[in-house]
């Protein structure tokens, strides 16, 4: 399980038979001092999120477990939303909110 | 499994059943020596562990979901331990009683 930022959305009309409605979302994974860590990944979004927004996804084969079906090729399932993740002395994710 | 250090609290009001009502913690993994290796993650607690200590974490489903108690749980990354101490080539590489 991992921390992430949602930074867009995929469309895919044409999918594989039981991911039908299950939205899809682009992620950055982030590490301990909210800085990128590694690469993008698409997930899909099995609680309600939207780009800016700060989340934690698990992958392997417990993403598909997260879907509403549960045999379907899935690979990374947002499963939280985060309000508040607090480390090192900071709040992270809140580089937007600082700037206002 | 794997050690880990406890960096950091993740707060999330939304988020799968299955994790209602555990607490989530920021986890950077370490070697035997402290030094971060690999990625930070974000662990369920089940060892009443806190910021600034060191723990041990399985990160495996199977395991996850016999420790939750739900054959069909979306869960992976577990705090399962606190760690005393760690003795790596012989000597003591890590003391829980002598932590700064």
């Amino acid at each position: 399980m991992y921390l992430a930022r949602v930074i867009g959305r995929l469309v895919a009309t044409r999918r594989y038979a039981g991911l039908e409605g299950v939205p899809l979302q682009i992620l950055q994974p982030l590490d301990e001092y909210g800085a990128d860590m590694g690469d993008t990944l698409v997930a899909t979004a099995v609680v309600s999120t939207g780009p800016g927004d700060l989340v934690h996804f698990v992958d392997g084969r417990e993403g598909a477990l997260a879907c509403p079906v549960t045999f379907v090729p899935v690979d990374a399932a947002i499963i939280g939303y985060v309000e508040q993740c607090y480390a090192n002395g900071k709040f992270i994710g809140r580089e937007l909110e600082a700037k206002r | 499994m794997f050690l880990a250090q406890v960096v950091g609290t993740v707060v999330s009001p939304v988020q799968i059943p299955i994790l209602e009502r555990q607490t989530l913690l920021l986890l950077r993994p370490v070697g035997p020596d402290g030094k971060a290796s690999g990625k930070t993650r974000i662990g369920i607690d089940r060892a009443q562990a806190g910021v600034g200590d060191r723990v041990l974490v399985i990160d495996e489903g199977n395991s996850g979901r016999q420790i939750l108690g739900d054959p069909k749980g979306a869960v992976k990354t577990i705090v399962v331990g606190i760690v005393d101490y760690v003795e790596a080539h012989g000597k003591l590489a890590y003391d829980a009683q002598r932590r700064e």
